[in-house]
């Protein structure tokens, strides 16, 4: 519990930030949560989660981010998005609204909408351009073809598809717009290792066919080694080791990363 | 792609309901009261008004139902009666599911202060059972078919707002409405295009209940006399009016009131088909 109170709270989050060669530069961020007051007209109890997390994002990288569960992963992943505005500090964005992807794929698509629907809705929201409907489905079938998913699906509902074809349902959705960042919460947890691997190979490709910068968040060390170029440790909402990921494997400094290892089994 | 017929698709969502068995039973005795709803609007052997010298006379192939001490024929009487009874129900969910929906909506994705103001509001209105409402409201506003419609709607929203709004604030944290939120989709959009269609399960068995509670209060405010006015019939005033000489000719009591029980059978048969043990709709 910290005396901070709601006013003290002036973190920055801003979009389209002059950044060179970066696509996301956090310095000094403090993120709480809020515990809602039990008493009405009462202030809110602010629970720090991340303590003076300062990292950044190259053009065109992909970042891991490690750690166990309940230190901080998530949380940071979603002050990225600008989901939580508790914070304190500076997170500058180069390009526009990072898009996610989520942990867990039967969640995170609407049960209740078609495929195609969930791929055209972000379309229909852009407020930069007015998408025809031909337009729509030119893209939409577009990047079907990238996430490779065959186009029968579009008619499917969510329900009516594997856990990986979700998943890359997911990607879809997020690459509509042509985001720039995408942050990938534990993409492939949920999955068995054969899929795992084939949606890896997706984001791989992605990332290196659209110049996709991703913030990839997982517990398991051995996915961080086969995808990443860079990956930070984090224990405890701090950030405990940062560096190429040769290094790291190669050359731990912390005690608590040479445990992250040896329990991986690397 | 497979494009199937609606009436390929109905088949299959009947038969992997819970309880199949039920919802069929409930849509013939539904059908079979639409049926004699519908075909009144267009013919009826005799006027609902109109009288006649035979009175109270036992059923016959003449009068299906027998006449009543005025000699007007109640079959005739209970198919527009039927009528203007279903007509007050659908307009009472309409009220009270459509102001129910829209308030369960907003307070259950905003939350906060305007959340408790208003749920606080419902629950008082909550605690009086729906007929006493409605009876509170008619007398302050006068009877009459409409304003009866109007007084049950009102009485019915508390009960949709809250099943709404729970189904809301389970549904506003899940990853698709975050992933919809990142996408730039706005507030409003998210509440009722992406979440409603979720809720839909929920909704259809609490409509068909909430159907059946309406077609009984409205049967019940009518036999109090509340309602549509006479000469004009309503089911529940026929009772009222056929209890006097329910010994001499059973069939003006017993006529609107098994239309009333088959009412409510049908469509009760219906929601306890499509309901599960945690009443909600089986994928």
């Amino acid at each position: 519990m910290s005396g901070k109170t709601n006013t003290e709270l002036n973190g920055i989050w801003k979009m389209h930030a002059p950044l060179e060669g970066e696509v996301l530069r956090a310095t000094n961020l403090n993120v709480f949560y809020r515990d809602r007051a039990k008493l009405l007209f009462k202030q809110n109890a602010l629970k720090q989660v991340l303590y003076d997390v300062n990292f950044h994002i190259k053009e065109g990288e992909i970042l891991g981010l490690c750690g166990e569960s309940g230190c901080g992963k998530s949380t940071l992943s979603k002050t990225a998005t600008g989901i939580i505005k508790d914070f304190t500090g500076e997170l500058l964005l180069k390009h526009g609204q990072p898009q996610m992807v989520f942990q867990d794929p039967y969640s995170s698509l609407n049960p209740s909408k078609k495929i195609g629907w969930l791929l055209e809705e972000p379309l229909k929201v852009d407020r930069k351009k007015q998408w025809t409907g031909e337009e729509r489905r030119a893209r939409v079938r577009e990047i079907i073809a990238q996430v490779e998913l065959d186009e029968h699906l579009l008619e499917r509902y969510p329900d009516e598809l594997s856990g990986g074809q979700r998943q890359r349902v997911s990607i879809a959705a997020a690459i509509m717009r042509r985001t720039k960042l995408l942050i990938a919460d534990e993409p492939v947890s949920a999955l068995d290792v054969t899929i795992q691997a084939q949606v890896l190979k997706l984001l791989d490709d992605l990332h290196r066919n659209l110049g996709l910068s991703i913030l990839f968040i997982s517990h398991d060390l051995r996915v961080v080694y086969q995808i990443c170029d860079r990956v930070m440790i984090m224990q405890k909402g701090r950030i405990v080791e940062q560096g190429t990921v040769d290094e790291v494997y190669r050359n731990p400094q912390q005690e608590y990363t040479k445990q992250l290892l040896r329990a991986a089994n690397l | 792609m497979e494009k199937t017929s609606f009436r390929q698709r109905f088949k299959t969502y009947v038969s992997h309901l819970p309880h199949p068995g039920y919802f069929r039973a409930g849509l013939v005795i539904t059908a079979i009261v639409l049926f004699v709803i519908i075909v009144g609007i267009f013919y009826m052997p005799y006027g609902p008004t109109e009288l006649s010298p035979d009175r109270l006379q036992d059923p016959s192939l003449l009068h299906l139902m027998g006449t009543d001490k005025m000699g007007r024929d109640v079959f005739s009487r209970v198919m527009y009666g039927s009528r203007v009874t279903l007509l007050v129900a659908m307009g009472t969910m309409i009220i009270g599911a459509g102001c129910g929906i829209l308030i369960g909506a907003l307070t259950g994705f905003y939350g906060g202060a305007l959340d408790e103001v208003v749920m606080r509001i419902m629950d008082a209105l909550f605690a009086f059972p729906n007929v006493l409402l409605a009876l509170v409201l008619v007398s302050l506003f006068g009877s009459g078919t409409f304003r009866v419609m109007w007084a049950l709607g009102i009485a019915f929203i508390p009960s949709f707002a809250r099943v709404v709004r729970s189904e809301y604030i389970r549904c506003k944290h899940m990853d698709y409405v975050k992933n919809a939120r990142l996408q730039g989709v706005g507030n409003l959009r998210v509440i009722f295009v992406h979440i409603l269609p979720n809720v839909k399960g929920v909704l259809l068995s609490n409509l068909l209940i909430g159907f059946n509670n309406a077609v009984l209060a409205e049967a019940g405010l009518s036999f109090l006399g509340i309602g549509s006015q006479p000469p004009y019939a309503s089911l529940g005033q026929m009772i009222a009016e056929g209890q006097e000489v329910f010994f001499r000719v059973p069939s003006c009591v017993l006529g609107p009131g098994i239309v009333i029980v088959l009412m409510v059978l049908g469509f009760s048969l219906m929601g306890e088909g499509i309901r599960t043990a945690s009443g909600t709709l089986e994928e």
